[in-house]
């Protein structure tokens, strides 16, 4: 048997990557669908049932807890002038206005 | 077929040249792929957020009623129930009974409601998943409240919401309306704010509208902003995103500068001898194109497949802690799949073609020079 080329060694590795990334880009997301549908399901029930409004993702202050239900200058809530101290707060874009010329 | 095997051959020759450097280039993949992952970890968990949060919280009440006290949020009376339930247009209107309740002992906050027709009796609770991991040592299978009178009221926790809940329910502890009205001291008659069902999407504002009318201290939040507020949180434009892009593009920056700018002596020296061979600059081109392809392609494919793992397989790790910051509750992103194929390919050529270009500059200057001039540096 002939010995492979550099070149065709490196074809079978870049093959082989391709077929792991497509395998999971196109495999696993119809794998986890059920359950990913379950999932989202579920949470949807609950939101419906018990008439939540925010996502559990940001638990450390009360306006990253609850985003849609902060007043709109949740970062000096606590006292005149506090800065916001939690990390998550820098996850949150600023509000449209800001980003819009002042007239 | 003779062009197939000549690129073939340069295939060849660009790859055992790039191995007599393995170190160097293997530190280069794998810095160029880490840059890749985190560009692609973000771009995944953005989109997968963004997707779980329009499809969870569609169901969430299209209005929310506060009311305000100089600037901030009030509890609200319950006089303003029938105000609201009044208004043409409106089929419902639930009284909701929430807040904060810090838990000295487990360092954590969590949300506490009562919802109407909560099935459990007095002294009970039902607790979200992550209370049941965080809160701390239980006195006889009691979870202890300090009252707002300084005492400590018991509850059993009777039940346990669904792990599949968690992206809602994480913190999340379910009581009776007597019981939080004795945690909180909230007296009879007031409420945290109102939602209000509103059947027909086409009247929602003229609802709104007359709300404020009706009641000029309260903050109606409609469903639509409630889920733009998501949207724009999960936004490529904004905040903690924008920030690990711009040190990603910054990495990406300094990777092109660095190729773009120079090539190492031995580089140089490699094409000199080439050229004093008989290659001409197209051939040396051609070389260096393929180099610039191998390195960007490698690291782009491994970068790719690590950026799914991460967010889809493994929970994305990194950005759990990041979005846990300093609480105690550290929220599992249990990710349901969601890919643009848009952003892929963008992806692909805002990386691949870049490096695998630029890579021909100082390549293009060196063989453009005489051969001698070259190797003697």
């Amino acid at each position: 048997m002939m010995p492979l080329r550099p070149s065709d060694r490196f074809g079978l590795l870049l093959a082989l990557l391709a077929l792991a990334l497509a395998g999971l880009l196109a495999v696993h997301p119809r794998l986890s669908a059920e359950a990913g549908a379950r999932r989202t399901a579920e949470a949807a029930r609950l939101v419906a049932e018990l008439g939540l409004t925010d996502l559990c993702l940001l638990p450390e202050a009360r306006y990253t807890r609850h985003l849609s239900q902060a007043d709109l200058f949740s970062a000096f809530q606590d006292h005149p002038g506090a800065m916001d101290h939690f990390p998550s707060g820098s996850f949150l874009a600023p509000p449209a206005g800001l980003w819009q010329a002042a007239p | 077929m003779r062009w197939l095997a000549r690129q073939r051959a340069f295939l060849d020759f660009t790859l055992l040249s790039l191995w007599r450097r393995k170190g160097k280039n293997a530190a280069l993949i794998l810095a160029y792929a880490l840059v890749v992952f985190l560009v692609a970890s973000v771009m995944f968990a953005v989109r997968a957020l963004r997707t779980e949060a329009a499809n969870v919280l569609a169901g969430t009440p299209e209005l929310i009623v506060q009311r305000m006290l100089a600037g901030r949020h009030e509890t609200v009376p319950e006089s303003y129930v029938a105000t609201v339930k009044a208004i043409r247009g409106v089929s419902r209107v639930t009284p909701r009974l929430w807040g904060y309740y810090f838990n000295r002992a487990a360092g954590a906050t969590y949300t506490v409601m009562a919802p109407a027709g909560f099935a459990h009796g007095h002294g009970e609770i039902v607790v979200g998943p992550g209370v049941a991991r965080t809160w701390l040592s239980p006195v006889d299978g009691q979870y202890l409240f300090r009252t707002v009178a300084g005492d400590s009221a018991g509850f059993v926790p009777v039940e346990a919401l669904p792990e599949d809940t968690e992206l809602v329910s994480g913190d999340l502890i379910l009581m009776s309306g007597a019981d939080f009205r004795r945690v909180f001291g909230l007296p009879e008659g007031f409420y945290t704010d109102l939602a209000v069902s509103v059947p027909n999407e086409r009247e929602l504002e003229t609802v709104t509208e007359k709300i404020q009318r009706a009641l000029p201290d309260t903050r109606p939040i409609q469903r639509r902003e409630l889920l733009r507020t998501y949207a724009a949180v999960f936004d490529w434009r904004g905040g903690y995103v924008i920030v690990l892009l711009s040190g990603a593009g910054l990495a990406f920056f300094i990777f092109a500068w660095d190729r773009a700018t120079g090539l190492s002596a031995e580089e140089r020296r490699e094409i000199g001898v080439l050229k004093a061979l008989g290659w001409d600059t197209a051939d040396v081109l051609s070389m260096k194109l393929w180099e610039g392809l191998t390195i960007s392609l490698t690291a782009f494919l491994l970068g790719l497949i690590a950026a799914y793992v991460h967010v889809f397989l493994a929970g994305a790790g990194l950005f759990a802690q990041a979005l846990k910051g300093w609480s105690v509750l550290a929220p599992r992103l249990d990710l349901t799949p969601a890919i643009d194929p848009t952003e892929l390919l963008s992806l692909f050529f805002l990386t691949v073609a870049p490096y695998a270009v630029i890579t021909l500059i100082p390549a293009w200057r060196a063989a453009t020079t005489d051969p001698d001039a070259v190797m003697r540096g």
